[in-house]
């Protein structure tokens, strides 16, 4: 199969080692050690093997392999109806796989019961206990465990301390706010100190500005308790933020497993390349291939495109040229000479000014709409570009990718 | 007369009647909201309240043998302009005199509690299965609870005699199989009327339960379960303090009607079953005695308020709870 490589000097890695430290700390230097899922003879905490779920007729997982790490942040990220959380409620033991097994350290857990699988999950509705207060719902997991009472105290508020929720002890769920609920199900998903901790869609039912605040509180605990985290999320951004490593599921398969920085720059499908922020994408015949460059004549757009590929392709393979708005470059048409690759003349159709950026639609050619994001380097009132201008769109041959699934 | 077939002059009149309406109504601080409150009141005020003022009066004469046979509440003697009023406290203290009042009461009240505790015994399982099905199945299971609804209740209390009587169908079937010799001792006892009560009222108990429990989180109890509690637990420490409004509001439908209960103990109990419906139903109808019929109604409603009152405030503090 084709390969994207890993230039493994851009990517930012994130086990154990935040960008923004923990409670505002300094942040840490980059581990040297190599990453588990790079080291051959790392053991996955978590292996899926070959699992598969069905409801009926309906496939909800298809003969899923995955490998998560201990101490990972690993995101399940797809649409809705992906499968993703129903694969969440498989490792919870909710659900039990159709076929296929589930270890978790090394041990068996396929059938085991949920009560008894070192695993705790936070709910999408956070499932918080009405009739408990706080304290309560935290120390529900440990009553089951008959831990003392003494215990049981200490235990509760070192984690209700942890979230900041300690003067809230006594009050019930429905006088909290959505926020604190969330950090409620936290701390009661957490006291048990699992071995996993599963969130489904964690982050869902807050505000933007809280889900951005909540998304690094998220990543800060996780490095203060050390606990190996699955997400499943439906919010790419979000999936991109928490992660060390994500799966981008679709229609029950895992598409890709990366880092996001892998994910984002080298998809390996076209699912992946849409499905991850926005790209664009012209369908062409590859015309040569020479020393790691790849020629495509594309159908529909008058220009060459030009690519630093890894990717094995052959002459006159169908190809789809991709290539993300941020790297294009737009500049107002001089009515110059246009270089004879990735270049394209336009007429402006939309802006979209966003504050910081700025999203052109560029109209280039009969049907075929490029999307550029521009940095607004410059303070000033008028636009430098604006609607219906002619334009010109160019890019550098590392910016593409070439895709052939 | 409608508007429609009105006189223009009488259009005016008609309109000049509205404002004048509308300007008393909000002299008197009446809007829509106040209309819509009241009509329950008035309701509750005809019949309820009425009513319990005529039986309350009653139950301070004394029978006498006439038409009706109860001494006047207030006497008009000759001459005066001011009635005065007849007031006998000696039924109350019959009732209390008589170890038969206390011992009916306190059986009715046995025995209502012995119900509702099996009605609920036998209504959770049930309430449960029909909230955990799927919902096309559902509403036909809920059809069936209240099926019995259709026919007479008279005719269904009846026809337990021809179940449980020496001859009926469980003795003759339980024969026919060898498992006893001797017909079961089932009918006239208060084993029958147990029967008798718990399949009359479990509807009652069934249907609030089930109303309770079908709005309860599946993903409450698999947050139990994740967290380590095993089924039965979760079902302990989730699933029934959260369905505590329906327990209460089934226990209240089936121990309220059941104390007063009159129709299944005389058809279905026997000689010994002393229950109050019964004793009223005597002292009313074979002793005409109205006004100790009334005072025993009077203690029962004061016996059931307090409960109702429990529920209330029960309901009240729920309600606090979710605002």
């Amino acid at each position: 199969m084709d390969r994207t490589p890993t230039p493994s000097e851009d990517r930012t890695s994130r086990t154990r080692t935040p960008q923004v430290g923990a409670r505002g700390a300094p942040v840490r230097p980059r581990d040297p050690a190599p990453e588990p899922w790079e080291d051959p003879n790392a053991q996955p905490y978590v292996r899926i093997e070959g699992v598969t779920k069905r409801f009926g007729e309906f496939t909800a997982v298809d003969n899923t392999e995955l490998s998560i790490y201990q101490g990972e942040l690993f995101c399940l990220l797809g649409a809705s109806g992906c499968g993703k959380t129903t694969l969440l409620r498989m490792l919870a033991g909710f659900e039990r796989p159709t076929s296929g097994r589930i270890l978790i350290d090394g041990q068996d857990v396929t059938d085991q019961a949920p009560y008894a699988r070192p695993v705790n999950m936070m709910f999408q509705s956070y499932a918080l206990f009405p009739h408990m207060s706080v304290e309560q719902n935290v120390a529900y997991g440990l009553k089951q465990d008959r831990v003392g009472k003494d215990e049981i105290r200490r235990r509760v508020h070192q984690l209700l301390d942890l979230v900041q929720l300690d003067p809230w002890a006594k009050r019930k769920p429905h006088q909290l706010s959505g926020g604190q609920r969330q950090r409620v199900a936290l701390a009661r998903a957490l006291v048990k100190r699992p071995k996993l901790l599963l969130l489904d869609e964690p982050l869902a039912a807050l505000d933007k500005k809280l889900r951005e605040q909540t998304q690094f509180e998220l990543m800060n605990i996780q490095d203060e308790v050390g606990v190996t985290f699955v997400v499943v999320t439906h919010d790419q951004e979000e999936a991109m933020t928490l992660s060390t490593r994500m799966a981008v599921m679709d229609r029950g398969r895992v598409q890709q497993v990366g880092t996001p920085t892998e994910v984002y720059e080298f998809p390996r499908t076209r699912f992946t390349a849409d499905f991850i922020g926005s790209i664009n994408m012209f369908e062409g015949t590859v015309q040569e291939v020479h020393d790691g460059r790849v020629r495509v004549a594309a159908d529909r757009v008058p220009c060459g495109l030009e690519v630093d590929s890894a990717v094995r392709v052959r002459d006159g393979q169908r190809v789809w040229f991709s290539v993300r708005p941020e790297k294009l470059r737009v500049r107002p048409d001089d009515g110059g000479e246009l270089a004879a690759t990735n270049a394209l003349r336009g007429t402006v159709r939309d802006v979209a000014y966003m504050g910081d950026t700025s999203i052109f639609r560029i109209d280039c050619g009969p049907g075929e709409l490029v999307e550029a994001l521009q940095p607004n380097v410059f303070r000033s009132r008028k636009r430098e570009i604006d609607w219906d201008d002619p334009v010109i769109v160019e890019w550098s041959t590392e910016a593409g990718l070439v895709l052939t699934e | 007369m409608t508007e429609a077939t009105a006189k223009p002059g009488d259009a005016t009149a008609l309109a000049r009647l509205r404002t004048a309406a509308r300007a008393l109504a909000r002299r008197l601080s009446v809007d829509g909201r106040t209309g819509v409150i009241a009509l329950p009141y008035a309701w509750l005020f005809v019949f309820f309240f009425v009513p319990f003022v005529i039986v309350a009066k009653i139950s301070l004469a004394q029978m006498v043998l006439q038409r009706p046979p109860y001494t006047a509440f207030l006497l008009w003697p000759d001459g005066q302009t001011w009635p005065t009023i007849q007031v006998f406290w000696s039924n109350y203290a019959w009732l209390l005199q008589d170890p038969l009042y206390w011992i009916a009461y306190l059986n009715s009240l046995k025995i209502a509690l012995v119900s509702t505790v099996l009605c609920l015994l036998v209504g959770y399982p049930i309430a449960y299965g029909i909230a955990r099905t799927p919902a096309t199945v559902r509403t036909l299971l809920l059809l069936m609870v209240i099926l019995p609804f259709w026919t007479s209740f008279l005719l269904r209390v009846y026809a337990w005699i021809g179940i449980l009587k020496q001859k009926g169908l469980i003795n003759a079937a339980l024969m026919s199989l060898g498992i006893i010799d001797q017909p079961l001792d089932m009918l006239h006892n208060d084993f029958s009327v147990y029967v008798g009560i718990v399949y009359s009222y479990l509807p009652f108990m069934i249907l609030p339960l089930y109303a309770t429990l079908e709005k309860l989180d599946v993903s409450l109890l698999e947050a139990a379960e994740d967290l380590g509690a095993r089924p039965i637990r979760a079902f302990f420490t989730v699933t029934v303090p959260l369905s505590l409004p329906g327990i209460l509001a089934g226990s209240m439908l089936v121990f309220i009607p059941a104390v007063g209960e009159f129709v299944i103990p005389s058809l279905l109990g026997g000689p010994d079953t002393l229950m109050i419906g019964k004793i009223l139903w005597n002292e009313f109808f074979s002793n005409r005695d109205w006004p100790v019929a009334s005072a025993v109604t009077i203690v029962l409603i004061l016996v059931l308020v307090i409960p109702i009152v429990i529920l209330q405030r029960q309901q009240v503090k729920a309600q606090e709870a979710l605002e």
